[in-house]
């Protein structure tokens, strides 16, 4: 079940907000919403479900509403009308008491502009959430030494916020998010106020973090790179509206409308789509079989080179069309002839990186996952193609080596 | 065409005497209470042996100011006692520190209502508008009417007259904090006493204290025209010089008054410098 679930959550601001739902039910737009009765649409209509230990990232440019999002969800701005379900409870229906009790233990959130508390240290801030909870001293300052031992920034306790970086100020603030161990994180711009080394350090350390923690993140972003880069699902806001939900390959590879496709079509691919992105499936021999066999394949096929693994697809080696010639003339076996250090990378290399490999080598390269297992080849032709913008391309077409 | 006048003046004696007939056994409850401060402090500070307590304050400065801060206080507190002024002095100081103690505990209050409700800020800015613009004679009648002679009605004016500053400043400190810092304390879940206690209040202590300190200087600035409705202190010796036409008693007594009010002023300063730099 989806950990967190909005159903048409819409936000106006305004005198009399409850005006603009009929006409948002018709269609019309933000603009003339505004134009005929003086109403903002903050949110309009949103749906969407969170699963359990996903990066859930929404993102849009500024004044697409995805700020005012992420506030309904913990109700820091009151939704107009709507449903937010944290694991199937209203979060609308709730006290103000269990509202409190909600924000305290279930829902963290880290901000744009760090929103640290300037007269207390760093510890002092870490353990405000555990403070308001009422947990004992003792206890709580060991929650928060844990959650500060997890941003790195160990020995920094007594520090007081004007005295960190940018970048240090945004570990405590998100060490304050997690101290309390809630269930989700929300995280408005966490990144954006930082220079671009300091962000793409500290993206990578929340994915590190998340690879441990396995924390819902409701991550807000106006930088597609930024979202293309953490999220398993991103949202895709213009004017109050989520225009496309989907996995980053989806949104790049099928753009919903021409507003995705503008939005996406600047986008750096080479540093976004990785290698399992466009592998393709590799045509593998066993070492058993003879170099005639392997010759005959490869013509079938149409192809130049075979790869060659074990049972297990552990890959061994590539052997070419010439060195199963060779091996035929000179009566050795497969494993002899075959070279033995072919160009692998792991499916997560970005594509900028392969085009290293591939420059200073004939063969294609092979994708080997942490078990040294085969899991496909990537080929120049295909990651040109997707660089051009087309969709995967089928397996084995190109496949002969330039 | 001629609008026949609107009898304020008789409205407001109504008024008066209604309050006078009804709220009696309040007015006498406040006037046994304040009396009984002021008298109190004005005792304890002539207890004390003047030496002694010129040492007192000269520690006190020297330890939340500097050396230069601690010498002005022993020089200036040994010339009000060279000049003979010293009882009539902490007369005066009793009577400041009870006005600006009551001001606090009533101002900070409704600075913080004021605050929290924009509602509430709309009724109470005007009538610290009126408070302050109001000529103090004017409401020293009746507060001989309500609490007599004497001490009492002097405090009570100055208080009328000095409290603006504490409420208005409290309510700016508190308003002053960063929006984002109170969106913080609201999602981690925050009961509004504890946003108030853990952020809003330490955050605006600084203000705050510029607040009490214009609320101290006022209080002071009050004294001569608490003497003119029986309060006694160097205030009435300069109200006593005025009218007996004596410039050179009125000099040493207004003398006395400005010294005290700098060593005030710069230990509440101190004060808030402190707390900014903390």
């Amino acid at each position: 079940m989806a950990i967190i679930e909005a159903k048409r959550l819409t936000k106006v601001f305004g005198t009399d907000p409850k005006k603009a739902i009929p006409l948002m039910d018709k269609g019309w737009s933000k603009e003339k919403i505004f134009a005929e009765t003086k109403l903002t649409v903050g949110v309009n209509q949103a749906d969407f479900a969170i699963e359990e230990g996903q990066i859930f990232v929404i993102m849009g440019l500024s004044g697409s509403g995805k700020s005012t999002l992420v506030r309904l969800l913990n109700r820091l701005i009151e939704p107009t009308s709507g449903q937010v379900l944290f694991n199937g409870t209203d979060v609308l229906r709730m006290s103000p008491e269990q509202l409190r009790q909600f924000r305290r233990k279930n829902i963290g959130m880290v901000f744009q502009k760090f929103a640290l508390f300037p007269h207390r240290t760093v510890i002092q801030n870490i353990e405000y959430g555990l403070e308001v909870q009422g947990i004992d001293k003792n206890k709580r300052r060991e929650m928060a030494m844990s959650a500060l031992e997890l941003v790195g920034l160990a020995g920094w306790e007594n520090s007081y916020p004007d005295q960190l970086s940018g970048g240090m100020q945004q570990r405590v603030g998100l060490a304050r998010g997690l101290a309390s161990d809630p269930d989700v994180l929300l995280m408005d711009e966490a990144f954006s106020a930082l220079d671009p080394l300091i962000r793409k350090d500290m993206q990578d350390e929340l994915l590190e973090l998340q690879s441990k923690m396995k924390k819902t993140i409701v991550f807000i972003t106006h930088d597609l790179n930024e979202a293309l880069r953490i999220g398993d699902q991103i949202a895709l806001m213009k004017d109050g509206a989520i225009v496309q939900i989907g996995s980053p390959e989806e949104i790049l590879m099928q753009p919903a409308n021409k507003y995705v496709e503008r939005f996406v079509e600047d986008v750096d691919l080479s540093k976004v789509l990785t290698a399992s992105h466009v592998m393709v499936k590799a045509e593998t021999i066993t070492p058993d079989k003879g170099p005639r066999v392997a010759l005959q394949f490869m013509r079938d096929r149409g192809i130049s080179s075979l790869y060659v693994v074990d049972k297990g697809m552990r890959l061994l080696g590539v052997v070419t069309a010439e060195d199963a010639s060779n091996a035929i003339k000179n009566g050795l076996k497969l494993e002899e002839v075959m070279v033995r250090e072919a160009p692998s990378a792991a499916p997560d290399t970005m594509l900028h990186e392969l085009f290293e490999m591939m420059s200073s080598s004939k063969l294609p390269v092979g994708i080997i996952d942490a078990g040294g297992r085969l899991k496909g080849i990537v080929i120049k032709g295909a990651v040109l193609a997707a660089l051009a913008g087309n969709s995967t391309p089928e397996a084995g077409e190109h496949h002969e080596s330039a | 065409m001629n609008l026949p006048k609107i009898p304020l003046a008789d409205w407001i004696e109504w008024l008066e005497a209604w309050l006078e007939n009804h709220l009696e056994p309040l007015f006498e409850l406040i006037r046994i209470v304040v009396g009984e401060t002021v008298g109190g402090l004005e005792t304890v500070l002539n207890a004390i042996p003047p030496l002694i307590l010129i040492l007192i304050f000269t520690a006190l400065a020297w330890y939340i100011g500097k050396w230069r801060m601690a010498l002005f206080t022993l020089v200036g507190l040994f010339l009000i006692d060279n000049l003979g002024l010293w009882s009539q002095t902490m007369q005066t100081l009793a009577l400041v520190l009870t006005a600006a103690f009551i001001s606090v505990i009533f101002g900070v209050p409704v600075g913080i209502l004021c605050a929290r409700s924009g509602t509430v800020q709309k009724i109470v800015t005007p009538v610290l508008d009126f408070m302050q613009t109001m000529p103090a004679f004017v409401y020293l009648l009746p507060a001989i009417t309500f609490f007599s002679l004497g001490v009492v009605p002097g405090v009570i004016s100055s208080i009328i007259f000095a409290i603006p500053p504490t409420i208005r400043l409290t309510n700016l400190g508190i308003r002053q904090v960063p929006s984002e810092l109170v969106e913080a304390a609201d999602a981690f879940g925050s009961t509004p006493s504890q946003k108030l206690f853990k952020l809003q209040l330490p955050l605006a202590m600084p203000t705050i204290m510029a607040g009490i300190n214009q609320t101290i200087m006022l209080s002071l600035s009050m004294v001569v025209i608490a003497s003119m409705i029986g309060a006694q202190g160097v205030g009435a010796y300069v109200y006593r010089a005025v009218t007996q036409g004596k410039t050179g008693v009125g000099f040493e007594a207004g003398l006395a008054i400005v010294i005290l009010a700098i060593i005030l002023d710069r230990l509440t300063q101190q004060v808030i410098n402190k707390k900014k730099t903390a």
